[in-house]
């Protein structure tokens, strides 16, 4: 870069920001064709790059912006309209453009840069040569309701305000309003432009570092005034307390970027990904101004990439399966952002066909990296958690984006190399969702001081949810067994212990004593999803600590995540919570897991021995029963009343409208037709009900569980004897799923549509009104 | 002609080429560190930062401290970031020349042979050098 000079230099920044944004406006273009800011802002940044790169003599680059300028007059003029294959063009130009970009990076020159396939490419869209492919996506397939408000991603620094969302299908923008916005863009722009500066990365980091230290050395100095009488020494303690925590806040701040700067980057990508495999894709992201260390956004770029490229290529499935499903066409991919509990929470969600987690199980075994065994007693959620074992991957072949066994335990190594966790949540045919929690800040974090046989040690405070006193004179302490394993019981739940001393084996230096004995406090932590006890001796304080690195050799033990200099100045490891969970939890946790699921289920089973049941008829001399618990009302509604929308049933109740499903149907009882009265049992839940309709209702019971024998029937959890009678017992849920099968769903959208609209779940319809 | 920071191990001298050392002092409070491998001796708060102490009786496979002895630290620089070496004395800087330099006999221990460059002839002694990427890579 020495040959290349100040001005070059300035150049390629410049335009480097520019192509990105050239990208994001080209993406929304094709999705708001009508836009006339989204064109003049794309038409200036071509011009700009024409002409500079006239001026510095780079024909190629001139050549190309030149080509790309023409194309676009047309479509400034109106001669030509935005479609697919003009933005594929103009995608590609831009491609080139860094291409060329990047040669004159390296040694100033364009180098020779191949430019004629683009040329002819681009001049083959302006004669028409390329046939206009009817894009699928603009027909009128209505969205299904939005879950939440879509935000169409717009540049941040040019749009102000979030446009006003009509409760339709965004996708077409009404280009009067955008007309009226583009005054306002402009001045906006302009004054975004001189409220901020350039600084050189490096001097931030500099600076970071120096406030560091500073910090170190107000925990001195607050340490020794505290231990002291002197007033004006607390005093001025006191200050400099308060003017080292607002710089480092400062500091702090200056490093921080929106973690839009990763998302700018994706409507591009999922669009040509979508393309490439053949999916039709909604993009949505929100809380892009949730803010992020500059150098834990750098660290989080390629993970979230790899699992959007993962939910779009894997996740959603392509357009005629969904329908089959009875999905949109459009599946939806949602980027989420938000600040919870000290940390930034990234999620990625798709709508798409979700994962199995037996199929999960079943590939671990055949890859070889599980035996059968030791899935056999292994939650559903567990098996998910295999994913990230290294050589791991679901995808039937291998494409070119993903599937080639490398990803998910990359993208957990990269992410825990941060100080983040990954997890995932799946529902077979509904979708998945990747959460990534990443900490604030690297260097400064609030954390425990803890002493274990003699030494002390760190434990970050976001892994820490309680501090439980242990009574070490009582007999026991509370302190119990799973076989060998020690837990504790903590409000009816069975937390797995685990003795830091053991972890670290210096248990010897407390001769005599059991790993648990001489342990005072537990730290509740959580890593993952695993929770557990720390035991300790003592716990000394909450303090704001410098995470100093390790060195290598250190780092490596994995039990430590830095080390820091305490107000004394002596030195406490940071103790890395998840990689001590996996060390000492590994087999145990799963073995008291299942010990504490199994103790619930039995207890739970235990109290719930006797239930009270509704026992109905639905014709032909056959009888369910229903926990009555689960029962709002009944009612009598005349079978005029009942209506069909979208091929179900429905009737008005209440001012909205109840979905309906026959239990002589959904059970497969054909007995005689029901007269002019309808029974209905009506059940509710989170402002939702369905109605099930009966032919008659029989008697309210008690039930004794224990008597309940198994039935493989569908709609049915099983069968026993009531009041003499056979009676069957009513899977609830299916019944229910069977009148309305969204009825378990977030309840998101009912929120809109109360008092309006009934709930009604059909592909093509958003809901239905009186 | 080589300048040498020396010292004492076990009753034997050895130097360190001066260029690397950064400083040799007392020894401070050494925080342990569990589950590392033996040569490590703890960590230590040298004017703020975390540096490693690696204690070269162990690296030598010399015979261990007597408690109550206080050993010293020469900090050395390796690999961009400082290593501490704990040492029994700390001694002159020597200066030597090529002249007098050998290189290690054969019936030198093989685990040894690359901590161990070769020796100094001084009137009083062997001067053993240590090799210091060796020396501190535990």
């Amino acid at each position: 870069m020495e040959d290349v000079d100040e001005i070059v230099r300035e150049f390629l920044v410049e335009s480097y920001e520019n192509l990105d944004q050239l990208d994001r406006d080209l993406v929304a273009l094709e999705e708001s064709p009508g836009s006339r800011p989204l064109l003049s802002s794309i038409f200036r940044t071509i011009h700009t790059i024409k002409g500079t790169s006239g001026f510095l003599a780079f024909g190629r680059l001139e050549r190309v912006a030149h080509v790309g300028e023409n194309l676009l007059v047309e479509l400034r003029d109106g001669r030509r309209s935005m479609d697919q294959p003009t933005t594929t063009v103009l995608l590609r130009l831009t491609d080139t453009v860094r291409e060329i970009l990047a040669a004159i990076e390296a040694d100033g020159t364009e180098g020779d840069v191949a430019i004629d396939a683009v040329v002819e490419a681009v001049e083959a869209v302006r004669d028409g040569r390329v046939v206009v492919v009817a894009e699928p996506v603009a027909a009128a397939v209505a969205a299904p309701v939005a879950l939440a408000e879509p935000v169409v991603v717009q540049p941040a620094a040019v749009i102000t305000e979030k446009p006003v969302v009509p409760t339709q299908p965004t996708r077409v923008a009404p280009p009067a309003p955008a007309v009226e916005h583009a005054p306002d863009e402009v001045g906006v722009l302009r004054s975004a432009a001189d409220t901020s500066i350039r600084v050189d990365v490096d001097l931030l980091d500099a600076l970071m570092r120096q406030v560091g230290e500073l910090v170190l050395a107000r925990n001195q100095i607050s340490r020794l005034a505290s231990g002291t009488d002197d007033v004006d020494l607390t005093r001025s303690a006191q200050r400099l307390n308060l003017i080292a925590g607002e710089l480092q806040e400062g500091v702090m701040k200056t490093r921080m970027q929106t973690i839009e700067h990763v998302w700018s980057k994706m409507p591009r990508i999922v669009r040509d990904l979508a393309a490439a495999c053949g999916r039709e894709v909604q993009l949505e992201m929100t809380g892009g101004d949730t803010e992020l260390d500059r150098g834990l956004l750098e660290a989080v770029k390629d993970p979230l990439t790899h699992l959007v490229r993962n939910a779009v290529d894997h996740g959603i499935e392509p357009a005629e399966v969904r329908l089959a499903a009875g999905k949109a066409a459009r599946g939806v991919l949602t980027l989420r952002a938000y600040h919870a509990g000290g940390q930034v929470v990234v999620e990625v969600a798709d709508d798409g066909r979700g994962i199995d987690p037996e199929r999960v199980a079943a590939k671990a075994v055949e890859k070889g990296l599980r035996t059968p065994d030791q899935l056999a007693t292994v939650s559903h959620a567990e098996m998910l958690q295999l994913l990230f074992l290294p050589g791991f991957s679901t995808a039937e072949s291998v494409t070119n984006v993903s599937g080639r066994g490398v990803g998910m335990d990359v993208v957990r190594t990269k992410v825990e190399a941060i100080g983040g966790t990954v997890d995932v949540d799946s529902t077979v045919g509904s979708g998945t969702v990747w959460r990534l929690r990443i900490p604030l800040t690297l260097a400064i974090m609030p954390a425990l001081t803890v002493e274990c046989a003699g030494d002390l040690y760190a434990v970050p405070q976001v892994n820490l949810l309680e501090l439980v006193a242990l009574d070490g004179q009582r007999s026991g302490s509370g302190i119990e067994y799973v076989h060998a394993a020690p837990v504790y019981r903590l409000r009816g739940e069975l937390l797995p212990l685990v003795s830091l001393a053991s972890v670290l084996g210096v248990d010897e230096d407390r001769p005599g004593t059991s790993p648990t004995e001489g342990s005072s406090v537990i730290a509740v932590v959580q890593a993952d999803h695993q929770r557990f006890g720390l035991l300790v001796d003592r716990v000394l304080n909450t303090e704001e600590i410098v995470v100093k690195p390790l060195s290598a050799r250190l780092k490596s033990i994995g039990g430590y995540a830095g080390a820091t200099v305490l107000g004394d100045g002596r030195v406490a490891l940071i103790l890395d919570v998840q990689a001590i969970a996996r060390r000492a939890l590994v087999g145990e946790l799963e073995q008291v897991s299942s010990e504490a699921a199994r103790r619930a289920h039995e207890a739970a089973a235990r109290a719930a021995q006797m239930e009270q049941v509704l026992v109905v008829g639905i014709g032909g001399g056959r009888r369910v029963a229903m926990p009555l618990a689960s029962v709002a009302r009944l009612e009598h509604v005349r079978a005029s009343q009942v209506e069909l929308v979208g091929g179900r049933e429905v009737v008005q109740y209440r001012g909205t409208i109840l979905p309906l499903a026959r239990l002589d149907r959904v059970l497969g009882a054909y007995g005689d037709e029901l007269g002019e009265e309808l029974l209905v049992v009506v059940y509710s839940r989170a402002g939702r009900s369905v109605g099930l309709v009966v032919h008659e209702i029989v008697d309210i019971v008690d039930d004794d569980m224990a008597r309940h024998s198994d039935i493989e029937d569908h709609g049915l959890v099983g069968s026993t004897v009531l009041g003499e009678r056979v009676t069957e017992l009513l899977d609830v849920r299916t019944a229910i799923l069977a009148a309305d099968s969204a009825f378990y769903d977030t309840p998101a959208t009912t929120d809109e549509l109360d008092g309006l609209a009934g709930p009604v779940v059909h592909p093509d319809l958003v809901g239905a009104a009186r | 002609m080589s300048q040498y920071v020396t010292f004492t191990l076990d009753g034997s001298l050895y130097g360190i080429d001066v260029v690397r050392v950064q400083e040799a002092l007392r020894s401070h409070t050494r925080t342990r560190v569990p589950l590392a491998p033996p040569t490590v001796a703890g960590l230590v708060n040298l004017r703020g930062q975390v540096v490693l102490t690696i204690d070269l009786r162990t690296r030598l496979g010399l015979a261990g401290r007597a408690d109550l002895a206080e050993p010293m630290m020469v900090v050395v620089q390796v690999d961009g970031e400082p290593v501490s070496l704990l040492v029994d004395e700390i001694g002159d800087v020597v200066e030597v020349g090529p002249g007098s330099f050998e290189t290690p006999p054969d019936t030198l221990d093989a685990t040894l042979r690359p901590l161990i460059l070769g020796a100094h002839k001084l009137e009083a002694g062997l001067l053993l050098v240590l090799d210091v990427d060796q020396a501190a890579a535990a």
